[in-house]
């Protein structure tokens, strides 16, 4: 019979009644912020991936590019954004090559929202579509079950509460590009210090009419220092109560050796290179 | 996302209940109406989108524009209503510009009322369909939940509505002046706010008339008493 077999569903589902847990899936537990100014906008994200409780990846990127004037930042599952945007990315491209109009904002919210709602939140990618086209700057969340929002200040993730309490207390009107940027990276940090999910260091993308100007790892709070003392064991702590030495001509006696020979001369495989 | 917990496996087969909301959903837990009066309609609503506890926007537009003088309310899931609204909005797009005039509220409710039966199964969404035409001025639809579609002289929604029922019943009036439509639907959309939890923010208004489409915003901070730009 042609076409796709869903027996295994059925399987999962009933393995999952009966108690078998799902496979984990690495997690982007994170921060993501984006913020309008007057000129562009700015896209901040943490750079901590996790699986249930272990930190996945110390330095992970979540900031994705979809064309030179348009970026996202994902949260959720990792592959999932990873592979979303890296389509959408594809579909904008091959769009503006044959409109020959450069990418707009809203075309790629667009795609990646028709996108999502069809696969009805089992693609779990978080996203914040920034970017600046001919008809402006802007700034949208997409979620994973394909609603989008348009606001001047947006945060997602697990620490978006965090991020969003530093937004709400500090953004104003007419903010400038330096203005911005703080205030982006300042609610990364406050994901960063007071979310589990969220952690190391600041990711923070420009754009402008002119460029876009990706600033990896702009603040990197959690830099690992020199231990201020030593823990390493002196030489003889344990004390040695015993010693056998077995040479290599004796080994025979102990377990069975075979001698392999080497097909032909200079052929060797490099095996301690 | 997980499967729900309420499978289960026995000598009659496995049982697979889906759950009847997706987990993790973005939700317009709202207050929402539209009111006929003397020269056309006016839609109202609250600007609060949910996700369980949070507030995910706290200035949400949930009045969407379908056609130049047909918008809709919308209520339930935020992902179902915007794909919704988007598919109307296209499909009355394409039939003004193949019969050369715009449609009118009715057409508009029926193609809404087509999409929200046939995927009954896959949709939460509550709907309030409001608009103004040459042919029969201002009318107002409701397609509620199952995808059945009304014709009514006002219609309120959303979960914010059910401590309006009353407030509505005993001020609506057949055939108001504006301002007197806009501070009924205002003082309705007020007491939704006050006594919903999962409803509040600013008020947002679109009155449709014979002139177009007129926007209002009315903010907590001045006790939603100034009309703001938009």
């Amino acid at each position: 019979m042609p076409g796709f077999d869903f027996s295994n569903y059925n399987r999962n589902a009933a393995l999952h009644a009966r108690g078998v847990p799902l496979p984990k899936a690495t997690s982007t537990g994170t921060t993501i912020v984006g913020c309008i100014y007057d000129g562009g906008v700015v896209i901040a994200a943490d750079t901590r991936a996790t699986s249930g409780p272990i930190v996945a990846d110390k330095n992970c990127e979540k900031l994705h590019y979809i064309s030179p004037n348009i970026w996202c930042a994902g949260a959720g599952t990792a592959a999932d954004t990873e592979f979303t945007t890296a389509l959408i990315s594809s579909q904008l491209e091959l769009h503006s090559l044959s409109t020959g109009r450069k990418p707009r904002v809203v075309t790629c919210m667009t795609l990646l929202k028709q996108h999502l709602f069809r696969y009805q939140g089992h693609i779990g990618a978080y996203l914040v579509v920034a970017g600046v086209d001919p008809t402006g700057t802007h700034l949208f969340t997409v979620h994973a079950h394909g609603s989008t929002d348009k606001l001047p200040y947006v945060t997602m993730g697990s620490g978006s509460l965090a991020a969003m309490s530093v937004f709400e207390t500090q953004w104003r009107p007419k903010l400038t590009q330096e203005d911005a940027v703080k205030l982006c990276s300042d609610a990364i940090l406050a994901g960063i210090f007071n979310d589990l999910g969220s952690g190391s260091n600041v990711d923070v993308a420009v754009i402008t009419s002119e460029k876009t100007t990706l600033k990896r790892n702009y603040i990197k709070p959690n830099e690992r220092t020199q231990k201020l003392k030593s823990y390493k064991f002196a030489r003889g702590t344990t004390n040695v109560l015993n010693e056998k030495i077995i040479r290599k001509e004796d080994l025979g006696n102990f377990v069975t050796v075979e001698e392999i020979s080497v097909a032909g001369p200079g052929d060797q495989m490099e095996v301690d290179a | 996302m997980e499967f729900g917990t309420s499978g289960s496996l026995n000598e009659d087969g496995i049982h697979v209940d889906m759950d009847r909301l997706k987990k993790g959903e973005v939700n317009l837990g709202t207050s929402i109406m539209a009111v006929t009066f003397k020269d056309g309609v006016i839609l109202g609503a609250d600007s609060r989108t949910t996700t369980g506890a949070f507030i995910a926007n706290r200035v949400t537009d949930k009045l969407t524009r379908v056609h130049d003088t047909i918008w809709c309310c919308r209520s339930g899931s935020a992902a179902d209503t915007q794909a919704v609204a988007d598919i109307v909005q296209y499909q009355l797009g394409l039939f003004a510009m193949r019969n050369g005039k715009p449609p009118t509220t009715q057409t508009a409710a029926s193609i809404f009322q087509e999409i929200c039966y046939s995927n009954k199964d896959r949709l939460s969404a509550g709907l309030i369909i409001a608009g103004w035409d040459e042919r029969h001025g201002g009318q107002v639809y409701s397609i509620p939940l199952g995808g059945s579609l009304h014709k009514q002289p006002y219609a309120i929604g959303g979960s914010g509505s059910t401590y309006i029922y009353g407030f509505c019943d005993s001020n609506w009036k057949e055939g108001m002046e504006e301002a007197e439509a806009v501070a009924f639907v205002k003082e309705a959309l007020k007491e939704a706010i006050k006594w919903d939890g999962s409803s509040g923010g600013v008020i947002r208004m679109v009155v449709l008339t014979a002139k177009g489409a007129d926007r209002h915003l009315y903010l907590p901070d001045s006790d939603y008493k100034i009309r703001h730009a938009t």
